[in-house]
C-alpha cells in the first residue's frame, strides 16, 4: 500500500484535491432546473440519483418480467374460483355504490350551497416504486416516473387504499416521494367521527402520529382519519388511517399525540398513483361509473328477487293499467233491499216539524236465510271493505236526522263495529241492536 | 484483543483489495441498501455502507484513506435521502478514521474482535447521528435506544459474515 501511495503520490494528491473541490462545488452549487417550476437540486444528488436509479429500474423490470411470466402464464390455479368471488364482490360493490350515489349527490348539492369547492382526483399517473433512501432517518421512495411524465413537486401520491406521501424532488424520469411517516412530513387531517382536526407527521420509529391534540374522551381507537384538504395538496376526504391509541406528549403538556395506523402499508409498496391533476367537477369517468352501477344494481336486484318483476295488471278492457293514473272512485254496492238508510227513505230535514211524529218506515226482520246473503257481501272483500268504509261515513247524516233516540246506540255500535272490522258489513247480526220503532 | 506494535501489525498484515472490488463493493452495498428494503422492509435495520467503510479502513490501516472512503460513501448515502448532504458523510468519515486507527493497533482478523468493533462503531454512528441531527440541524427526535442496540448487534453479526467474504477477495500487498 505504501509503495502504491509513494509511487502515485502526486497524482493521488492532485486527484484528492480536485475531488474535494468538486464535491464542495457539487454540494454548494445547485443545478438549474431543466424545466419550469422545477426545484433546484444539488449536483451531487442529481449525479447519484442518475447513477443509481437506472440500475434499480433494470433490476425491478427484470424481476417483474420473471414474476409476470410465472403469475400470468403458469401459476393460474384457483383463477376461476377467484373470478367468481370477485364477480360477487363487484356486484355487492355496485349495490353499495348505487345506494351511496344519491347521498353523494345530496352532499354535492349541500356543498354547493355552502360555497365549498370539492376537489376530485381528475388525472393520475401510475408509477412503480424502484427504491428507497436506505436510511431509517429518511423515509423516502423513488418512483419510475418523473418530469417527463407530468410529475411535479408537491403532487400527492396515493394508492387505492389511501395516502402515501407527496413528491419531494423531481428528475427527468424519476421522482422522490416523501412518505407520510417521515419526521419532516406534515399533513392536515380530520377525524371523521369527532371532527377533530390536526397535523399528522411521522416519528423516529416510522409511526404516524397526530400531534398537539387536546385529550378528548370521544376519541376512540379505530376512528378513521382522512385528509382535511386544508393543506392545498391533498384532496379532502382521502383515507389516511385509523386511530390506534393516544400517548402522552411530555414536551407539550397537556397535549397528547394520537398514534395512527396507516391505511397503506408504507413498507411494502409496489405501485402508486401520482395525482397530477384535480378538478372541481366530478370526472366523467366517475359519473359514468355511478350511472353504470345504478343500472347494474337494478339488474342485480331483479335477478336476485324474481318476485320483484311484477307483471303489469290488466284492466277490464285488457289493456295494462297505468300505475300513475288516479284510482277509480269507490262506490257502495247496491243494497239488497231498501231500509231507512236508503237515500230518499227519510224525509228531508227542512220538512220536519219540532214535536211532530213521523212514521218511520220499518222493515220486517230478515229471515235467517237472508242473513247469509247480507253477510255474503263480506265474501267480496274487495268490494265490501271500501263500501263499508264509505257507507259508514255516508250513513252519518242519516243518523243525525233520526228522531228515535234509541237508534243512537245502534249507530254507535255499528260505526264502532265498522271501524274495527272493515271486512264485515254494518248490518248487525244481533237482533237487539236492530233499531226499534 | 491483543495489542501489538504499530509497525509490526502494519508490516505483517497489510493486504489490499482488487481495484475493481474497491469500486464495486461500495456501489453494491449502497445499491442493496436502497433496493432491498422494498422487498424486505426489515433489512433497513442494516447499514451496509458503514460496514464497508469499517472494513476498508481496518484493512488499509490508513486513517487518511479511511477518512476519504468514509466521506465519499457517506455523501453518496446522503444523496439518496432528502436530508442535507453531509450527515452520513461526517459520520462515516469519523468512523473510517477511528476504524483505521484501531486497525493498526488491534488484531482485527479475529471474528470476536470484529464483532466487538462493529458493535462499537455502529453505536458510535448512532450517537453521531443524534448529535448532528439534534444539535447541528435542530431536528429533535425521540430515539429508541433499545432499537439502536438491537440494530448494532444485528449489524455486528452481519459484519462478521461480510468481512469473511471480503477476506476471500483480498490479496497480499
Amino acid at each position: 500500500m505504501e509503495s502504491f501511495l509513494s509511487r502515485y503520490r502526486n497524482p493521488l494528491i492532485l486527484l484528492t484535491v480536485v475531488l474535494v473541490q468538486l464535491l464542495g462545488l457539487a454540494v454548494q452549487v445547485r443545478r438549474t432546473p431543466s424545466h419550469p417550476g422545477g426545484e433546484q437540486v444539488s449536483l451531487i444528488r442529481y449525479w447519484v440519483v442518475s447513477l443509481v436509479t437506472p440500475i434499480e429500474r433494470i433490476f425491478l423490470f427484470s424481476g417483474h418480467g420473471l414474476s409476470g411470466t410465472w403469475n400470468n402464464y403458469i401459476d393460474l390455479r384457483h383463477v376461476r374460483q377467484q373470478n367468481a368471488q370477485l364477480q360477487a364482490e363487484l356486484d355487492r360493490m355496485r349495490l353499495e355504490q348505487a345506494s351511496l350515489a344519491e347521498a353523494a349527490r345530496q352532499d354535492i348539492r349541500l356543498q354547493r350551497l355552502l360555497g365549498f369547492q370539492q376537489q376530485y382526483v381528475a388525472k393520475t399517473v401510475a408509477a412503480h416504486v424502484i427504491g428507497t433512501s436506505g436510511s431509517e432517518l429518511s423515509r423516502v421512495l423513488y418512483i419510475d416516473k418523473g418530469f417527463d411524465n407530468g410529475v411535479r413537486i408537491d403532487q400527492p401520491v396515493i394508492t387505492p387504499d389511501g395516502v402515501v406521501g407527496k413528491i419531494r424532488n423531481v428528475f427527468a424520469g424519476t421522482a422522490q416521494v416523501l412518505e407520510l411517516n417521515d419526521p419532516t412530513s406534515g399533513l392536515g387531517v380530520i377525524l371523521t367521527q369527532t371532527r377533530l382536526r390536526g397535523i399528522l407527521r411521522g416519528n423516529t420509529a416510522g409511526q404516524l402520529e397526530i400531534v398537539d391534540v387536546l385529550p378528548d374522551e370521544r376519541i376512540e381507537p379505530g376512528e378513521p382519519v382522512v385528509t382535511s384538504g386544508g393543506d392545498g395538496i391533498f384532496p379532502r376526504g382521502m383515507p389516511v388511517g385509523a386511530v390506534e391509541r393516544a400517548i402522552a406528549d411530555p414536551e407539550r403538556n397537556p397535549y397528547v399525540a394520537l398514534l395512527v395506523k396507516p391505511a397503506v402499508n408504507l413498507t411494502r409498496l409496489d405501485e402508486v398513483l401520482v395525482v397530477t391533476q384535480t378538478s372541481d367537477a366530478m370526472p366523467a369517468a366517475m359519473q359514468q361509473d355511478v350511472t353504470t352501477s345504478e343500472q347494474k344494481a337494478a339488474d342485480i336486484l331483479a335477478q336476485r328477487l324474481p318476485g320483484a318483476a311484477v307483471e303489469p295488471q290488466l284492466g277490464p278492457d285488457g289493456k295494462p293499467i297505468d300505475a300513475n293514473a288516479p284510482p277509480p272512485p269507490v262506490r257502495p254496492p247496491a243494497p239488497l233491499h231498501p231500509d231507512r238508510f236508503t237515500p230518499g227513505a227519510t224525509p228531508p230535514a227542512t220538512s220536519l216539524q219540532p214535536g211532530a211524529t213521523y212514521p218511520v218506515q220499518t222493515f220486517a226482520a230478515q229471515p235467517a236465510a237472508s242473513a247469509p246473503s247480507t253477510v255474503g257481501s263480506a265474501a267480496e272483500p274487495s268490494q265490501s271493505a271500501p263500501a263499508h268504509a264509505k257507507s259508514d261515513s255516508a250513513a252519518a247524516p242519516a243518523h243525525s236526522v233520526a228522531t228515535k233516540p234509541d237508534a243512537r246506540p245502534a249507530r254507535t255500535a255499528g260505526a264502532a263495529h265498522g271501524r274495527k272490522n272493515s271486512t264485515t258489513t254494518s248490518t248487525p247480526a244481533n237482533p237487539e241492536s236492530q233499531p226499534q220503532p | 484483543m491483543a495489542m501489538i506494535p504499530h509497525s509490526t501489525r502494519r508490516e505483517k498484515d497489510e493486504h489490499s483489495l482488487h481495484p475493481a472490488a474497491l469500486i464495486l463493493i461500495p456501489v453494491l452495498a449502497i445499491f442493496l441498501q436502497v433496493y432491498l428494503p422494498l422487498r424486505f422492509p426489515s433489512i433497513q435495520v442494516l447499514n451496509l455502507p458503514v460496514l464497508v467503510v469499517i472494513y476498508f479502513a481496518v484493512s488499509r490501516r490508513s486513517p487518511v484513506a479511511g477518512t476519504l472512503i468514509g466521506m465519499i460513501i457517506g455523501i453518496i448515502q446522503d444523496a439518496m435521502t432528502h436530508l442535507p448532504l453531509g450527515i452520513n458523510g461526517i459520520v462515516d468519515c469519523i468512523v473510517g478514521y477511528l476504524a483505521a486507527s484501531i486497525g493498526v493497533r488491534v488484531d482485527v482478523e479475529n471474528p470476536g474482535s470484529r464483532l466487538i468493533i462493529n458493535f462499537a462503531f455502529m453505536l458510535l454512528a448512532s450517537v453521531l447521528h443524534i448529535i448532528i441531527l439534534g444539535r447541528l440541524l435542530g431536528m429533535h427526535q425521540h430515539w429508541i435506544w433499545v432499537h439502536q442496540l438491537i440494530r448494532a448487534v444485528v449489524n455486528a453479526l452481519v459484519g462478521v459474515v461480510l468481512f469473511a467474504l471480503f477476506d476471500r477477495m483480498r490479496r497480499r500487498a
